[in-house]
């Protein structure tokens, strides 16, 4: 028999379904647990869970029926033009812990994370300030202005890319850029 | 509360039918407006650079500021 203690599994599909810890579970938890953790699920049988992109689940929320469910169950046998509005209601709560607009909720994890993300580019600044500070060898001499100049003059006398590039842009006859 | 049954098939067809058509369009145009924003002037501007081009002062310029190892500037 699978058990699960916590977290999350593979399942269904080889997707990963978080279990609702769910209070309609066939199995309740038998041996004396600590306060924090949760009863274990029973992976073998069908589960319940909410999800947006895996719409229905192998079983219905409540799957232990008071007696009014039950009548109501078997009121939904008939025609639905009977129902009453809360009773469909109360149906479709006994199948489904939370609607698609409940699961679809905005949150303000958005924030938390963007947060997160500037505070280590942040430390990540400071850290390679440190390290040109104290880490970083001298230039080489090719960073020179002396040397970037005679670099450039040399680029100039071999025309490198003289019809659209980089000597196209001198005036040879001026000696100057264009 | 009866709803029409909704569309079964053919749903790949009619997104392609939609679809490709502008896809080729599309793509025929970035293909044309490339060639006459950035070929034909690139042509051009070779024409123009090439017309007016001659090698040997050119060469002759590169050798006296003296960039070849096999020719040195006519000076030395």
């Amino acid at each position: 028999m699978l058990r699960l203690v916590s977290g999350r599994v593979s399942g269904l599909l080889a997707r990963r379904v978080t279990p609702a810890v769910c209070t309609s579970s066939a199995r309740p938890a038998s041996h004396g647990h600590a306060p924090d953790v949760s009863p274990a699920v029973d992976m073998s049988r069908p589960m319940y869970w909410d999800r947006r992109d895996v719409p229905l689940p192998d079983r219905p929320f409540r799957d232990e029926l008071s007696a009014g469910d039950k009548s109501l169950k078997e009121k939904e046998k008939g025609s639905w033009k009977q129902l009453s509005n809360e009773e469909k209601i109360a149906l479709y709560r006994l199948s489904f812990n939370q609607t698609y607009a409940e699961m679809k909720r905005p949150s303000a994890e958005w924030k938390t994370v963007l947060g997160g993300v500037f505070i280590f580019l942040g430390f990540t600044g400071l850290v390679v300030w440190w390290q040109r500070v104290y880490v970083y060898p001298p230039a080489p001499r090719t960073f020179d202005p002396e040397w970037q100049q005679k670099q450039v003059q040399r680029m100039l006398d071999m025309r490198v890319n003289p019809v659209e590039g980089f000597s196209a842009k001198w005036d040879y006859e001026k000696k100057q850029w264009k | 509360m009866s709803l029409p049954k909704p569309v079964m098939r053919g749903l790949l067809g009619k997104r392609l039918r939609f679809h490709l058509p502008i896809a080729f369009t599309l793509s025929l145009a970035a293909a044309i407006a490339f060639k006459y924003t950035v070929t034909e002037p690139r042509k051009q501007a070779y024409a123009d650079f090439y017309k007016q081009y001659d090698a040997t002062k050119e060469f002759n310029a590169m050798r006296e500021a003296g960039i070849f190892e096999s020719v040195r500037p006519s000076g030395e």
